[in-house]
Protein backbone atom coordinates (compact mmCIF):
# COMPACT_ATOMS: atom_id res chain seq x y z
CA UNK A 1 0.00 0.00 0.00
CA UNK A 2 1.31 3.14 -1.23
CA UNK A 3 2.42 5.78 1.93
CA UNK A 4 -0.06 7.68 3.74
CA UNK A 5 2.56 11.28 3.50
CA UNK A 6 5.71 10.82 1.52
CA UNK A 7 8.40 13.62 2.05
CA UNK A 8 11.06 13.56 -0.63
CA UNK A 9 14.10 15.70 -0.45
CA UNK A 10 12.34 18.30 1.84
CA UNK A 11 13.95 20.79 2.78
CA UNK A 12 12.75 23.68 5.26
CA UNK A 13 13.84 26.94 7.00
CA UNK A 14 12.15 29.54 9.58
CA UNK A 15 14.36 32.22 7.34
CA UNK A 16 17.80 30.78 8.51
CA UNK A 17 19.62 28.22 8.30
CA UNK A 18 17.63 24.89 7.27
CA UNK A 19 16.07 22.98 10.12
CA UNK A 20 15.30 20.10 7.85
CA UNK A 21 17.74 19.29 5.15
CA UNK A 22 16.64 16.71 2.23
CA UNK A 23 14.28 14.88 4.75
CA UNK A 24 13.11 11.06 3.18
CA UNK A 25 10.71 9.65 4.99
CA UNK A 26 7.61 7.62 4.06
CA UNK A 27 4.73 7.28 6.99
CA UNK A 28 3.37 3.90 5.70
CA UNK A 29 -0.61 2.77 6.75
CA UNK A 30 -0.48 1.30 9.76
CA UNK A 31 2.63 2.26 11.12
CA UNK A 32 3.97 3.33 14.78
CA UNK A 33 7.36 5.64 14.75
CA UNK A 34 9.30 7.24 16.92
CA UNK A 35 11.14 10.00 15.84
CA UNK A 36 14.45 10.70 17.83
CA UNK A 37 16.68 13.50 18.04
CA UNK A 38 18.89 16.17 20.21
CA UNK A 39 16.96 19.35 20.99
CA UNK A 40 16.79 21.88 17.87
CA UNK A 41 17.43 18.77 15.38
CA UNK A 42 13.38 19.44 13.62
CA UNK A 43 11.63 16.84 15.44
CA UNK A 44 8.69 19.71 15.51
CA UNK A 45 9.09 21.05 12.59
CA UNK A 46 8.87 17.60 10.66
CA UNK A 47 5.61 17.15 12.49
CA UNK A 48 4.62 20.77 10.83
CA UNK A 49 5.45 19.48 7.73
CA UNK A 50 3.53 16.22 8.18
CA UNK A 51 0.67 18.40 9.38
CA UNK A 52 0.93 21.02 6.64
CA UNK A 53 1.56 23.87 8.74
CA UNK A 54 5.06 24.60 7.49
CA UNK A 55 6.19 24.59 3.69
CA UNK A 56 9.15 23.27 2.63
CA UNK A 57 11.17 25.40 0.77
CA UNK A 58 12.36 22.40 -1.53
CA UNK A 59 11.37 18.81 -2.01
CA UNK A 60 8.50 17.52 -2.66
CA UNK A 61 5.20 16.65 0.01
CA UNK A 62 2.61 14.34 -1.19
CA UNK A 63 -0.49 13.44 1.12
CA UNK A 64 -2.52 10.94 0.73
CA UNK A 65 -5.91 12.77 -0.71
CA UNK A 66 -8.71 13.74 2.35
CA UNK A 67 -6.47 12.01 4.52
CA UNK A 68 -7.43 13.15 8.16
CA UNK A 69 -4.59 14.37 10.59
CA UNK A 70 -5.04 14.36 14.05
CA UNK A 71 -2.02 16.45 16.48
CA UNK A 72 -1.53 16.22 20.05
CA UNK A 73 0.67 19.18 21.10
CA UNK A 74 3.20 19.05 23.84
CA UNK A 75 1.21 19.60 27.38
CA UNK A 76 3.24 22.90 27.90
CA UNK A 77 2.35 24.52 25.66
CA UNK A 78 -1.64 24.31 26.29
CA UNK A 79 -3.32 27.33 28.48
CA UNK A 80 -4.35 25.64 31.24
CA UNK A 81 -6.29 28.37 33.23
CA UNK A 82 -8.73 28.65 29.61
CA UNK A 83 -12.08 28.04 31.07
CA UNK A 84 -12.76 24.22 29.48
CA UNK A 85 -14.54 21.53 30.82
CA UNK A 86 -12.81 17.95 29.34
CA UNK A 87 -15.98 17.46 27.52
CA UNK A 88 -15.94 20.69 25.70
CA UNK A 89 -12.20 20.07 25.12
CA UNK A 90 -12.35 16.92 23.20
CA UNK A 91 -15.88 18.21 21.66
CA UNK A 92 -14.31 21.05 19.79
CA UNK A 93 -11.96 19.30 17.75
CA UNK A 94 -15.20 17.68 15.26
CA UNK A 95 -15.18 21.10 13.41
CA UNK A 96 -17.15 19.37 10.47
CA UNK A 97 -20.47 18.48 9.46
CA UNK A 98 -22.12 19.47 12.54
CA UNK A 99 -22.64 23.52 13.10
CA UNK A 100 -25.18 22.68 16.84
CA UNK A 101 -22.92 23.59 19.47
CA UNK A 102 -24.16 20.99 21.44
CA UNK A 103 -22.89 17.78 20.96
CA UNK A 104 -26.07 15.16 18.81
CA UNK A 105 -26.85 12.03 21.16
CA UNK A 106 -24.49 9.83 18.64
CA UNK A 107 -21.59 12.33 19.66
CA UNK A 108 -22.41 11.98 23.25
CA UNK A 109 -22.05 7.97 23.11
CA UNK A 110 -18.84 8.38 21.40
CA UNK A 111 -17.32 11.06 23.58
CA UNK A 112 -18.37 9.02 26.27
CA UNK A 113 -16.54 5.84 24.46
CA UNK A 114 -13.59 7.80 24.14
CA UNK A 115 -13.11 9.17 27.50
CA UNK A 116 -13.74 5.57 28.75
CA UNK A 117 -11.47 3.97 26.99
CA UNK A 118 -8.95 6.67 27.74
CA UNK A 119 -9.74 5.69 31.76
CA UNK A 120 -10.87 9.38 32.20
CA UNK A 121 -14.38 9.06 32.14
CA UNK A 122 -15.75 10.18 35.56
CA UNK A 123 -13.65 13.36 34.61
CA UNK A 124 -16.09 14.98 31.58
CA UNK A 125 -17.35 17.91 33.56
CA UNK A 126 -13.68 18.41 35.16
CA UNK A 127 -11.83 21.57 34.35
CA UNK A 128 -9.24 20.49 32.33
CA UNK A 129 -6.43 22.39 35.06
CA UNK A 130 -8.27 20.11 37.90
CA UNK A 131 -6.51 17.16 36.39
CA UNK A 132 -3.30 15.15 36.82
CA UNK A 133 -0.57 15.46 34.26
CA UNK A 134 -1.40 11.76 32.93
CA UNK A 135 -5.07 12.76 32.55
CA UNK A 136 -3.79 16.06 30.76
CA UNK A 137 -2.02 14.11 28.46
CA UNK A 138 -5.21 12.25 28.08
CA UNK A 139 -7.77 14.66 27.60
CA UNK A 140 -5.78 16.12 24.45
CA UNK A 141 -4.74 12.54 23.17
CA UNK A 142 -9.37 11.97 23.47
CA UNK A 143 -9.61 15.02 21.51
CA UNK A 144 -7.54 14.14 18.68
CA UNK A 145 -8.84 10.44 18.46
CA UNK A 146 -12.50 12.28 18.53
CA UNK A 147 -11.82 13.95 15.53
CA UNK A 148 -11.63 10.43 13.92
CA UNK A 149 -7.80 10.11 12.11
CA UNK A 150 -6.57 8.28 9.96
CA UNK A 151 -3.28 9.83 10.99
CA UNK A 152 -2.01 10.71 14.52
CA UNK A 153 1.04 13.08 15.36
CA UNK A 154 2.69 13.64 18.69
CA UNK A 155 4.64 16.08 20.08
CA UNK A 156 6.53 14.50 23.28
CA UNK A 157 3.60 12.80 24.12
CA UNK A 158 5.68 11.17 27.42
CA UNK A 159 7.46 14.79 28.70
CA UNK A 160 6.66 15.50 32.29
CA UNK A 161 4.74 12.60 33.05
CA UNK A 162 5.62 9.58 35.67
CA UNK A 163 6.80 6.55 34.92
CA UNK A 164 3.61 4.53 35.53
CA UNK A 165 1.47 6.95 32.82
CA UNK A 166 4.36 6.62 30.62
CA UNK A 167 3.51 3.17 30.55
CA UNK A 168 -0.14 3.58 30.06
CA UNK A 169 0.24 6.27 27.39
CA UNK A 170 2.92 3.23 25.51
CA UNK A 171 0.61 0.76 25.68
CA UNK A 172 -2.56 2.82 24.82
CA UNK A 173 -0.60 3.85 21.41
CA UNK A 174 -0.02 -0.10 21.06
CA UNK A 175 -3.77 -0.72 21.31
CA UNK A 176 -4.68 2.32 18.93
CA UNK A 177 -2.10 1.22 16.28
CA UNK A 178 -3.19 -2.51 16.39
CA UNK A 179 -6.58 -1.23 15.88
CA UNK A 180 -5.52 0.03 12.92
CA UNK A 181 -4.35 3.85 13.73
CA UNK A 182 -1.28 5.03 11.81
CA UNK A 183 0.80 7.06 14.64
CA UNK A 184 4.29 8.91 14.96
CA UNK A 185 5.44 10.58 17.78
CA UNK A 186 8.34 12.46 18.58
CA UNK A 187 10.25 11.78 21.83
CA UNK A 188 13.67 12.31 23.59
CA UNK A 189 12.89 8.85 25.62
CA UNK A 190 15.25 6.78 24.20
CA UNK A 191 15.01 3.94 26.50
CA UNK A 192 11.55 4.47 27.89
CA UNK A 193 9.63 4.91 24.62
CA UNK A 194 11.64 4.59 21.43
CA UNK A 195 12.92 1.20 22.09
CA UNK A 196 9.55 -0.12 22.92
CA UNK A 197 8.22 1.10 19.33
CA UNK A 198 8.59 -0.76 16.26
CA UNK A 199 10.08 1.71 14.24
CA UNK A 200 12.26 4.51 14.96
CA UNK A 201 13.35 7.51 12.71
CA UNK A 202 17.35 8.84 14.11
CA UNK A 203 17.15 12.94 12.80
CA UNK A 204 19.71 15.65 13.09
CA UNK A 205 18.20 17.90 10.54
CA UNK A 206 18.15 14.75 7.78
CA UNK A 207 17.27 11.55 8.38
CA UNK A 208 20.39 9.49 9.73
CA UNK A 209 18.61 6.20 10.13
CA UNK A 210 15.30 4.70 10.14
CA UNK A 211 14.29 1.09 10.79
CA UNK A 212 13.18 -1.46 13.90
CA UNK A 213 15.28 -0.38 17.23
CA UNK A 214 17.89 -3.30 16.89
CA UNK A 215 19.15 -2.12 13.43
CA UNK A 216 19.01 1.40 14.06
CA UNK A 217 20.22 1.88 18.19
CA UNK A 218 23.80 0.88 17.09
CA UNK A 219 26.76 2.93 18.43
CA UNK A 220 27.15 4.50 15.51
CA UNK A 221 23.74 5.59 13.83
CA UNK A 222 23.42 7.52 17.73
CA UNK A 223 26.74 9.59 17.85
CA UNK A 224 26.10 10.80 14.27
CA UNK A 225 22.42 11.83 15.03
CA UNK A 226 23.37 13.18 18.89
CA UNK A 227 27.14 14.10 17.87
CA UNK A 228 28.49 12.67 21.22
CA UNK A 229 29.51 9.01 22.09
CA UNK A 230 26.82 6.57 22.95
CA UNK A 231 26.60 2.88 24.01
CA UNK A 232 24.10 0.15 22.88
CA UNK A 233 23.28 -2.38 25.17
CA UNK A 234 21.84 -5.40 25.71
CA UNK A 235 18.88 -6.20 28.82
CA UNK A 236 16.32 -9.20 28.34
CA UNK A 237 16.64 -8.70 24.47
CA UNK A 238 16.06 -5.27 24.35
CA UNK A 239 18.80 -2.19 23.01
CA UNK A 240 20.00 0.33 26.33
CA UNK A 241 21.13 3.05 25.01
CA UNK A 242 23.53 4.66 27.57
CA UNK A 243 26.01 7.89 27.78
CA UNK A 244 29.61 7.05 27.01
CA UNK A 245 31.27 8.43 29.73
CA UNK A 246 34.48 7.46 28.77
CA UNK A 247 34.72 8.57 25.81
CA UNK A 248 33.82 11.83 26.93
CA UNK A 249 36.37 12.22 29.97
CA UNK A 250 39.69 11.65 26.80
CA UNK B 1 -41.27 53.55 43.08
CA UNK B 2 -43.24 56.60 41.35
CA UNK B 3 -39.51 58.00 41.36
CA UNK B 4 -37.77 54.93 39.86
CA UNK B 5 -40.86 54.73 36.61
CA UNK B 6 -40.29 58.14 36.16
CA UNK B 7 -37.93 58.92 33.33
CA UNK B 8 -39.72 56.15 31.80
CA UNK B 9 -42.21 58.91 30.33
CA UNK B 10 -39.89 60.12 28.28
CA UNK B 11 -39.39 58.05 24.58
CA UNK B 12 -35.32 59.13 24.65
CA UNK B 13 -35.26 57.58 28.09
CA UNK B 14 -36.64 54.01 26.95
CA UNK B 15 -34.67 53.73 23.88
CA UNK B 16 -31.50 54.72 26.01
CA UNK B 17 -32.36 51.74 28.24
CA UNK B 18 -32.96 49.61 25.58
CA UNK B 19 -29.77 50.33 23.66
CA UNK B 20 -27.62 50.17 27.09
CA UNK B 21 -29.29 46.96 27.89
CA UNK B 22 -28.78 45.47 24.62
CA UNK B 23 -24.96 46.55 23.55
CA UNK B 24 -24.21 45.94 27.49
CA UNK B 25 -25.32 42.09 26.41
CA UNK B 26 -23.71 42.07 22.74
CA UNK B 27 -20.48 43.97 23.94
CA UNK B 28 -20.04 40.96 26.75
CA UNK B 29 -21.23 38.56 24.28
CA UNK B 30 -18.44 39.05 21.96
CA UNK B 31 -15.82 40.44 24.93
CA UNK B 32 -15.54 36.87 25.82
CA UNK B 33 -13.44 35.80 22.78
CA UNK B 34 -11.84 38.82 23.38
CA UNK B 35 -11.00 38.42 26.94
CA UNK B 36 -9.95 34.79 26.49
CA UNK B 37 -7.81 35.41 23.40
CA UNK B 38 -5.92 38.27 25.40
CA UNK B 39 -6.67 40.85 22.97
CA UNK B 40 -8.59 43.15 25.72
CA UNK B 41 -6.25 45.97 24.50
CA UNK B 42 -7.45 45.53 21.00
CA UNK B 43 -11.00 46.64 22.26
CA UNK B 44 -9.64 49.69 23.47
CA UNK B 45 -7.92 50.22 20.22
CA UNK B 46 -10.58 49.30 18.38
CA UNK B 47 -13.03 51.82 19.54
CA UNK B 48 -10.67 54.67 18.29
CA UNK B 49 -9.61 53.45 15.06
CA UNK B 50 -13.46 53.49 14.36
CA UNK B 51 -14.10 56.84 15.62
CA UNK B 52 -11.43 57.66 12.53
CA UNK B 53 -13.75 55.56 10.20
CA UNK B 54 -16.63 57.59 11.39
CA UNK B 55 -15.22 61.01 10.85
CA UNK B 56 -14.10 59.58 7.13
CA UNK B 57 -18.00 58.76 6.39
CA UNK B 58 -18.84 61.81 7.84
CA UNK B 59 -16.73 64.03 5.35
CA UNK B 60 -17.20 61.54 2.35
CA UNK B 61 -20.74 61.56 3.13
CA UNK B 62 -21.54 58.07 3.13
CA UNK B 63 -24.18 56.16 5.44
CA UNK B 64 -21.97 56.39 9.52
CA UNK B 65 -22.58 53.06 10.32
CA UNK B 66 -21.35 50.94 7.28
CA UNK B 67 -18.96 53.33 6.96
CA UNK B 68 -17.34 53.20 9.97
CA UNK B 69 -17.85 49.16 10.31
CA UNK B 70 -15.63 49.02 7.10
CA UNK B 71 -13.10 51.01 8.46
CA UNK B 72 -13.30 49.14 11.78
CA UNK B 73 -13.34 45.39 10.23
CA UNK B 74 -10.36 46.18 7.38
CA UNK B 75 -8.38 47.75 10.79
CA UNK B 76 -8.79 44.79 12.87
CA UNK B 77 -8.21 42.31 10.26
CA UNK B 78 -5.19 44.07 9.67
CA UNK B 79 -4.10 44.00 13.28
CA UNK B 80 -5.01 40.39 13.29
CA UNK B 81 -2.46 39.59 9.70
CA UNK B 82 0.19 41.85 11.17
CA UNK B 83 0.10 40.10 14.58
CA UNK B 84 -0.57 36.57 12.89
CA UNK B 85 2.85 37.40 10.40
CA UNK B 86 4.78 38.31 13.86
CA UNK B 87 6.11 41.43 11.54
CA UNK B 88 5.80 43.44 14.80
CA UNK B 89 4.27 42.26 18.20
CA UNK B 90 0.53 42.65 18.80
CA UNK B 91 0.49 45.24 21.07
CA UNK B 92 2.60 47.64 18.83
CA UNK B 93 0.42 46.80 15.61
CA UNK B 94 -2.45 47.61 17.81
CA UNK B 95 -0.85 50.76 18.93
CA UNK B 96 -0.15 52.02 15.83
CA UNK B 97 -2.94 51.26 13.54
CA UNK B 98 -5.47 52.34 15.91
CA UNK B 99 -3.76 55.45 17.26
CA UNK B 100 -3.10 56.56 13.62
CA UNK B 101 -7.04 55.83 12.53
CA UNK B 102 -8.16 58.03 16.07
CA UNK B 103 -5.97 61.13 14.60
CA UNK B 104 -7.10 60.46 11.22
CA UNK B 105 -10.26 61.09 12.40
CA UNK B 106 -9.56 64.24 14.82
CA UNK B 107 -7.75 66.00 11.87
CA UNK B 108 -10.57 65.27 9.54
CA UNK B 109 -12.59 66.90 12.23
CA UNK B 110 -10.41 69.80 12.80
CA UNK B 111 -10.52 70.71 8.89
CA UNK B 112 -14.24 69.86 8.13
CA UNK B 113 -15.78 70.78 12.02
CA UNK B 114 -18.84 71.51 11.42
CA UNK B 115 -20.61 68.33 13.00
CA UNK B 116 -18.07 68.69 15.99
CA UNK B 117 -21.56 68.64 18.23
CA UNK B 118 -22.27 64.85 17.64
CA UNK B 119 -18.36 64.06 17.79
CA UNK B 120 -18.38 64.89 21.50
CA UNK B 121 -20.82 62.80 22.23
CA UNK B 122 -18.84 59.69 20.08
CA UNK B 123 -16.33 60.90 22.01
CA UNK B 124 -17.72 60.42 25.69
CA UNK B 125 -21.40 59.14 25.31
CA UNK B 126 -24.48 60.72 24.99
CA UNK B 127 -28.20 59.63 25.51
CA UNK B 128 -30.22 62.50 24.36
CA UNK B 129 -30.07 61.57 20.71
CA UNK B 130 -30.60 57.78 20.77
CA UNK B 131 -34.28 57.27 18.21
CA UNK B 132 -36.16 54.08 17.83
CA UNK B 133 -33.47 52.77 14.79
CA UNK B 134 -30.91 52.85 17.01
CA UNK B 135 -32.51 50.19 19.27
CA UNK B 136 -33.34 48.03 16.27
CA UNK B 137 -29.80 48.55 14.89
CA UNK B 138 -28.31 47.20 18.09
CA UNK B 139 -30.96 44.25 18.62
CA UNK B 140 -29.74 43.70 15.05
CA UNK B 141 -26.08 42.79 16.40
CA UNK B 142 -26.64 41.12 18.92
CA UNK B 143 -28.79 38.72 16.74
CA UNK B 144 -25.78 38.42 14.59
CA UNK B 145 -23.47 38.29 16.96
CA UNK B 146 -25.62 35.36 18.49
CA UNK B 147 -25.72 33.36 15.29
CA UNK B 148 -21.98 33.65 14.79
CA UNK B 149 -21.55 31.91 18.33
CA UNK B 150 -24.39 29.59 17.59
CA UNK B 151 -22.63 28.95 13.83
CA UNK B 152 -19.18 28.76 14.82
CA UNK B 153 -19.19 27.58 18.33
CA UNK B 154 -16.98 24.68 17.64
CA UNK B 155 -14.57 26.55 15.52
CA UNK B 156 -14.74 29.79 17.65
CA UNK B 157 -13.41 27.82 20.59
CA UNK B 158 -10.98 26.07 18.74
CA UNK B 159 -9.15 28.62 17.35
CA UNK B 160 -9.34 30.64 20.62
CA UNK B 161 -7.97 27.98 22.31
CA UNK B 162 -5.77 26.59 20.73
CA UNK B 163 -5.64 28.30 17.03
CA UNK B 164 -2.32 26.54 16.42
CA UNK B 165 -3.81 23.04 16.15
CA UNK B 166 -7.18 24.33 15.41
CA UNK B 167 -5.19 25.61 12.15
CA UNK B 168 -3.85 21.77 11.12
CA UNK B 169 -7.16 20.28 12.14
CA UNK B 170 -8.72 21.67 9.02
CA UNK B 171 -10.32 24.96 10.53
CA UNK B 172 -10.49 28.00 8.53
CA UNK B 173 -8.96 30.20 11.10
CA UNK B 174 -8.61 33.24 8.98
CA UNK B 175 -12.40 33.51 8.00
CA UNK B 176 -13.19 32.66 11.95
CA UNK B 177 -11.26 35.68 13.10
CA UNK B 178 -12.68 37.43 10.21
CA UNK B 179 -16.14 36.74 10.77
CA UNK B 180 -15.28 37.29 15.00
CA UNK B 181 -13.65 40.73 14.28
CA UNK B 182 -16.90 41.71 12.42
CA UNK B 183 -19.28 40.93 15.03
CA UNK B 184 -16.64 43.12 17.65
CA UNK B 185 -16.43 46.37 14.91
CA UNK B 186 -20.38 45.77 14.90
CA UNK B 187 -20.85 46.00 18.69
CA UNK B 188 -18.18 48.98 19.58
CA UNK B 189 -19.71 50.50 17.06
CA UNK B 190 -23.03 50.83 17.77
CA UNK B 191 -21.99 51.06 21.63
CA UNK B 192 -19.65 54.31 21.09
CA UNK B 193 -23.03 56.00 21.05
CA UNK B 194 -24.02 55.43 24.85
CA UNK B 195 -20.55 55.11 26.11
CA UNK B 196 -18.86 56.89 24.28
CA UNK B 197 -15.24 55.79 22.49
CA UNK B 198 -13.36 56.41 25.51
CA UNK B 199 -15.32 53.44 27.77
CA UNK B 200 -16.92 50.97 25.09
CA UNK B 201 -13.42 48.69 26.17
CA UNK B 202 -14.69 48.30 29.63
CA UNK B 203 -18.16 47.07 28.53
CA UNK B 204 -15.86 44.29 26.53
CA UNK B 205 -14.07 43.30 29.37
CA UNK B 206 -15.62 43.61 32.33
CA UNK B 207 -18.55 41.30 32.45
CA UNK B 208 -16.10 38.25 30.91
CA UNK B 209 -13.64 38.80 33.67
CA UNK B 210 -16.50 38.76 36.37
CA UNK B 211 -17.99 35.41 34.49
CA UNK B 212 -14.92 33.91 34.33
CA UNK B 213 -14.39 34.13 38.25
CA UNK B 214 -17.79 32.39 38.54
CA UNK B 215 -16.92 29.38 36.28
CA UNK B 216 -14.81 27.09 34.93
CA UNK B 217 -17.06 25.71 32.14
CA UNK B 218 -16.77 27.88 28.76
CA UNK B 219 -20.72 27.71 27.93
CA UNK B 220 -21.66 29.04 31.48
CA UNK B 221 -19.05 31.61 31.25
CA UNK B 222 -21.24 33.01 27.86
CA UNK B 223 -24.29 32.62 29.42
CA UNK B 224 -22.91 34.40 32.22
CA UNK B 225 -21.25 37.22 31.15
CA UNK B 226 -23.76 38.24 28.45
CA UNK B 227 -26.75 38.16 31.59
CA UNK B 228 -23.80 40.67 33.64
CA UNK B 229 -23.20 42.97 30.68
CA UNK B 230 -27.36 43.31 30.41
CA UNK B 231 -27.67 43.63 34.05
CA UNK B 232 -24.97 46.45 34.04
CA UNK B 233 -26.12 48.55 31.23
CA UNK B 234 -29.81 48.38 32.25
CA UNK B 235 -29.22 49.40 35.72
CA UNK B 236 -26.32 51.73 35.55
CA UNK B 237 -28.80 53.51 32.70
CA UNK B 238 -31.11 53.90 35.72
CA UNK B 239 -28.78 55.28 38.19
CA UNK B 240 -27.22 57.69 35.35
CA UNK B 241 -30.84 59.68 35.15
CA UNK B 242 -31.21 59.34 39.35
CA UNK B 243 -27.46 60.67 39.89
CA UNK B 244 -27.68 62.60 36.82
CA UNK B 245 -24.13 61.52 35.87
CA UNK B 246 -23.53 60.85 32.34
CA UNK B 247 -24.49 57.31 30.85
CA UNK B 248 -21.14 55.79 30.04
CA UNK B 249 -19.00 56.05 33.38
CA UNK B 250 -22.40 55.13 35.21
CA UNK B 251 -22.58 51.87 33.51
CA UNK B 252 -18.72 51.21 33.79
CA UNK B 253 -18.95 52.31 37.43
CA UNK B 254 -21.44 49.31 37.96
CA UNK B 255 -19.73 46.92 35.78
CA UNK B 256 -16.70 47.65 38.77
CA UNK B 257 -19.20 47.53 41.54
CA UNK B 258 -19.89 43.97 40.25
CA UNK B 259 -16.24 42.80 39.50
CA UNK B 260 -15.41 44.11 43.02
CA UNK B 261 -18.77 42.23 44.61
CA UNK B 262 -17.79 39.03 43.33
CA UNK B 263 -14.19 39.48 44.07
CA UNK B 264 -15.26 40.00 47.22
CA UNK B 265 -17.10 36.49 47.12
CA UNK B 266 -14.87 34.03 45.24
CA UNK B 267 -11.74 35.39 46.86
CA UNK B 268 -8.64 33.39 45.86
CA UNK B 269 -10.25 31.35 43.80
CA UNK B 270 -11.66 33.64 41.75
CA UNK B 271 -8.37 35.36 41.18
CA UNK B 272 -6.81 32.01 40.55
CA UNK B 273 -8.93 31.83 37.31
CA UNK B 274 -8.78 34.86 35.91
CA UNK B 275 -5.04 35.43 36.59
CA UNK B 276 -4.02 33.52 33.17
CA UNK B 277 -6.63 34.61 31.10
CA UNK B 278 -4.37 36.20 28.47
CA UNK B 279 -2.37 33.09 26.70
Amino acid sequence: MSALVELADVTCTYGGAPVLLDVNLDVAPGSLTGVVGPSGSGKTSLLRVLLGSLRPVAGRVARRDGLRVAYVPQVETVSWSFPVTVAECVLMSRTTGRRLPWASKAERVQLDDVLWRLGIGELADRHIRALSGGQQQRVFLARALFAEPELLLLDEPTSGVDVATRHDVLHLLGDLNAGGLTILLTTHDLNGIAAHLPSIVCLNRSVIAAGAPAAVLRPDVLERTYGAPMQVLEHGGMPVVVDSFESRRS
Amino acid sequence: MGELLHPYEFEFFRNAVWVATLAGALCALVGVYVVLRGMSYIGHGLSHAIFGGYAASAVMGVNLVAGASVWGVLCAISITSITRRRVIGSDAAIGVITTASFAFGLALLAIFGEQAGSFDNLLFGSILGVAVSDVWLVAGALVFSALVVFLFWRPLLFTTFDPEVAEVSGVRVGLVDAVLMLALSLSILLTMQVLGVTLVAATLVIPPTVARMLTSSFTKMLWLSTLIGAVSGFVGMNLSYHLDIQSGPTIVLVGTALFLTVFLVTGRRGLGRVAGLAH
